[in-house]
């Protein structure tokens, strides 16, 4: 028997307000496994999972499947979900200061999923919240139990969700941009404490990010969203090697080096669609360097690319190995 | 040499800030002692992490914001303040550029009407090379005419940063500020603009200070780098040098912790601690407490901004031997 | 701390020396006590005699320096109607008074604050548009109006509750009801939009993402929110309480503080009346005081969070 993936989103989709932001979504998470997910704004990298947690509310309307170790939850009753959130999978958020609740103690946030999941009764939650403060690196961690969120960094504060967030033991966490509100030296730590506690924990992790920097330090598989589509996903180094969709590829090239010789950018000309009028056939298509008319006629779908890389797929019309070899794309790459 | 475009020299900025509902007040030097020049056709960066104080420094450059000691000269003459004569056509030869580019336009006015109010303002030529003027402005940051009779709220975010800069650049300025210009943009954006922005410079020749905590960006676009911490410069240079081989261990650290996609992990430095608080300063040099090789002069002695060799300057005592610790290690 | 509290006490100093001061250009401007309380045909001897008992002979500034000098040393003065000390008269109608407000507060509070609530968490639904129209018509509708239109449907046809006056237990509905009713049609208002607000908060989701049931994120994350902005409001509200008791006691004919009030600004018997005034502003100082250190105990960032005092940003 394969081994079955610890979560599974089939064909997931999800219109707001009468607007499709998720167009047939499929993921695979295997159990301790690290993705990333990235895209611009609109791609629906945070909606996808907001959406598999039940966390969208009544104005979306939600379809397709979300298995869980093989059981769909994502019609489930809220009781079932509430056990499945924050137990199961975790999520943690951007700004960390908003996502914490300004009127608690920080200490009693985290204590109160303790109580939640693990039955814990109030002094062996806050002794476990202790210990937990500790091991994601708040210095203090005694004093700061006590304190509220405004009183602590962006920094500490991310800390404390990630701590409320392994209070329950999940399996999978999934971190929406969780450094995109901080400053480079705190992500830095921030992005070092996730990967101490995959290896300590095993944990699973999805990160959410418009950064491909980020994901490349913390994933071992990507995949790549652009407007409510995922069009390529792969292992990260191959990606990073050889991108196969254009868009892809356009990202990496448009990604300026901090070292290394200076080279101009080649920027994605356009802008993100607008998800009201999307353009006919491939999304890109008006963006791409290799459109055709094919392009414009339907829209293609995430499909393997190669046999010999089963772990490699893309939702392009122009996708194989040749073009990723390009020479054009190459020398953008490892400029 | 001919005088620099803008000359500031030991700009300090405090602001009274009281601690909790019935707290004392105390003081946060926002911007202390700092010293820039920015020549003709140059662009600076001042680059750091949120609170460094690099915003502040470029509304006191450009007169939004009163120093509170310090002199800042703008092409050989004392900068007027927003109450002194002369204000307002000083204003001309300087813009600025904001982060949200929606909160910069007018709602009201069409892109073209955007453009062309400066030239209004600061009477510019006769209204037909006005409107000359706003078509050229237009092409040069990439838009097309179709965009001209738009509002804001029709464009995309790059577009409206396009037209942003197209305002700026109206009345001819001699300098612009831009301030964290790309932060509120897509990644694929991003690219678009930091190329227009190294064209526009290339070929208008106009003064820039671009104020950014992306170093990446920062680099792309500017002939020299100020690196902050703190309301202090710390190091200062040619951006390819000051990244390729940062002297300063702040600098070190900071360039290590850009993730990138084609570098290993293993290379970063990683700071312990929180960005330090601006109310909070440490005695010494503030980046003692976080600073992997401070030694005991660090904790006492405030470190100077001095040069190391012709185009660089460093502020730390590691660098400049008066530590008492161990040398400076340099990044490969 | 201190000077908060100093900032306060004079703030409502100031605000009582005004009170004072347009009480008596209003009521010794407009009309002459001796005539109103003794009748226009009293003999003129006793008119003078009365004007001359109660210094009113004086010139307007005399009065004016006695009253303050007197209000200064404690002495509210007397009663120009019974002699007897304004401060005892006055007193003795507060029971009857707080007999009506409280109740009408707690009415207010029981019914605006779960129906603004509950409006809030069925956001567009049939429920949440009855609340709302409910709402602007309870505070769309002077309470005399609403006062009459109860007595009509509930004394007049149903014959279920007595019209007016004091008695048992429904003697105080209609009254309670009616004082209460724009209160509650404010708050549901006002609770309602607080606790949109708070539900679109990032924590609020943060967590419902944390396993939370949805019951124990309302109550335990977004009500405490939620009642930060809301309690401005009660303390607007106990301003229009005491308003609203000046006119809901008159249609019902209840013996409180508010008919005192206007009774004895009919007859311009001007001790009581300032007596009066000086207790609602007293309580409305009072409140607002609370108020805002309520404030202090709900949210803690008041509490702890440093302000900016110079021109700069945080």
């Amino acid at each position: 028997m394969s081994t079955r993936p610890f979560l599974e989103l089939t064909d997931l989709c999800v219109s707001i307000g009468g607007i499709s932001v998720l167009r047939g979504v499929n993921l695979m998470v295997a159990r301790g496994e690290a993705v990333g997910i990235v895209g611009e704004s609109g791609s629906g990298k945070s909606v996808t999972w907001l959406a598999a947690l039940g966390l969208l509310g009544r104005k979306a309307r939600v379809a397709g499947r979300v298995r869980l170790q093989g059981e769909d939850i994502l019609h489930m009753p809220a009781p079932f979900l509430d056990r499945v959130r924050g137990a199961r999978i975790a999520m943690i958020f951007q700004d960390p200061a908003s996502s914490l609740n300004p009127v608690h103690k920080v200490g009693d946030q985290v204590s109160e999923v303790l109580r939640l999941h693990r039955g814990m009764d109030r002094r062996a939650a806050r002794a476990e919240a202790r210990r937990l403060f500790d091991a994601v690196g708040i210095s203090d961690a005694g004093r700061r139990l006590d304190a509220y969120p405004h009183e602590l960094s962006g920094g500490q504060n991310q800390r404390v969700m990630i701590a409320a967030a392994l209070a329950g033991e999940p399996d999978l966490l999934v971190a929406d941009e969780p450094t995109t509100a901080l400053d480079v030296t705190i992500q830095a730590q921030i992005l070092d404490l996730l990967r101490e506690v995959r290896t300590e924990t095993g944990m699973g992790l999805v990160i959410i990010s418009h950064d491909l920097g980020i994901i490349a330090e913390t994933c071992s598989r990507v995949a790549v969203m652009y407007a409510g589509r995922v069009v390529e996903e792969a292992p990260v180094d191959d990606l990073l090697e050889r991108p196969i969709h254009p868009y892809t590829a356009a990202l990496l090239a448009a990604l300026p080096n901090v070292d290394g010789p200076r080279r101009r950018v080649t920027a994605i000309p356009g802008s993100v669609p607008d998800l009201v009028r999307l353009p006919p056939g491939c999304p890109f298509g008006p963006r791409c360097r290799r459109h055709t008319s094919a392009c414009d006629a339907a829209e293609p779908a995430l499909a393997s690319v190669d046999a010999e890389h089963p772990g490699r797929r893309a939702a392009c019309f122009h996708s194989s190995f040749a073009h990723a070899r390009a020479p054009e794309h190459k020398e953008v790459v490892l400029a | 040499m001919t005088v620099p475009l803008l000359k500031a020299e030991r700009l300090v900025r405090r602001y009274g800030v009281r601690h909790g509902f019935f707290g004392r007040k105390s003081t946060v030097h926002a911007v202390d002692d700092v010293s820039l020049t920015i020549r003709r056709g140059e662009t600076l960066a001042l680059v750091g992490e949120s609170g460094c104080g690099k915003s502040t420094t470029g509304r006191l450059l450009i007169g939004l914001e009163p120093a509170d000691a310090g002199a800042i000269s703008f092409d050989g003459t004392v900068l007027p303040m927003p109450h002194e004569p002369g204000w307002r056509s000083s204003r001309a030869r300087m813009q600025m550029v904001f982060q949200d580019p929606l909160a910069a336009l007018d709602r009201h006015l069409t892109i073209r009407e955007q453009i062309r109010e400066p030239l209004d303002i600061h009477r510019f030529g006769s209204p037909s090379e006005r409107a000359e003027r706003v078509a050229a402005l237009l092409s040069a940051v990439g838009l097309g005419t179709d965009h001209a009779t738009r509002y804001p709220h029709e464009l995309s975010g790059g577009q409206r940063q396009r037209a942003v800069l197209a305002r700026a650049l109206a009345p001819r300025p001699d300098l612009i500020v831009c301030d964290e210009p790309m932060s509120a943009l897509d990644v694929s954006i991003q690219a678009q603009i930091i190329n227009l922005l190294a064209d526009l410079q290339a070929e208008l020749g106009t003064a820039m200070l671009f104020i950014s905590h992306d170093l990446r960006a920062v680099r792309q676009v500017s002939h020299r780098v100020a690196v902050m911490y703190l309301g202090r410069i710390v190091e200062e240079g040619p951006p390819d040098e000051v990244f390729g081989a940062p002297l300063h261990p702040y600098t070190q650290a900071l360039v290590s912790a850009i993730p990138h996609p084609r570098r290993r992990r293993t290379e970063r430095i990683l700071l312990p601690g929180d960005p330090p608080n601006p109310m909070n300063r440490p005695k010494g040099c503030a980046f003692h407490p976080r600073c992997p090789i401070a030694g005991s002069a660090c904790k006492l002695q405030l470190p100077a901004l001095e040069p190391v060799k012709e185009s660089r300057s460093v502020a730390c005592h590691a660098v400049h031997g008066t530590t008492g610790g161990p040398a400076i290690r340099r990044l490969a | 701390m201190l000077r908060f509290f100093a900032v306060r006490l004079l703030r409502a100093l100031i605000t009582i020396a005004l009170v004072v001061t347009f009480a008596f250009i209003v009521l010794r401007v407009s009309g002459d006590p001796a005539l109103e309380i003794m009748s226009v045909d009293a003999p003129p001897e006793a008119i003078a005699a009365f004007r001359k008992a109660w210094g009113l002979d004086a010139p307007l500034w005399i009065q004016y320096a006695r009253y303050l000098l007197a209000i200064l040393h404690g002495d509210l003065g007397q009663s120009m109607r019974d002699g007897r000390e304004a401060v005892v008269v006055v007193a003795e109608r507060i029971p009857a008074t707080l007999e009506l407000t409280v109740p009408a507060l707690l009415f207010s509070l029981a019914v605006g604050i779960p129906a603004g609530v509950y409006a809030a968490l069925q956001r567009n639904s049939r429920t949440d548009r009855a609340v709302m129209v409910a709402a602007i018509a309870g505070f769309t509708v002077p309470s005399f109006v609403f006062g009459l239109l109860l007595v009509l449907v509930f004394s007049i046809r149903l014959g279920w509750l007595p019209s007016g006056g004091i008695g048992g237990l429904g003697h105080c509905i209609l009254p309670i009801v009616t004082l209460g009713v724009g209160g509650a049609a404010v708050l549901a208002r006002f609770a309602r939009g607080a606790m949109l607000e708070v539900l679109g908060q990032p924590y609020i989701r943060a967590g419902s993402a944390r396993g939370l049931p949805w019951r124990r994120v309302i109550v335990s994350h977004a009500l405490p929110n939620a009642a930060i902005p809301t309690l401005t409001i009660v303390g607007f509200m106990v301003g229009n309480l005491i308003a609203g008791a000046v006119l809901v006691e008159n249609v019902f004919s209840w013996p409180g503080l508010g008919r005192l009030l206007v009774v004895s600004v009919v007859s311009r018997d001007l001790a009581v009346v300032q007596c009066i005034l000086l207790l609602i502003a007293a309580v409305m100082i009072g409140a607002n005081v609370t108020v805002d250190l309520l404030y202090g105990v709900l949210d803690p960032r008041i509490r702890t969070a440093p302000l900016c005092a110079g021109a700069g940003r945080c």
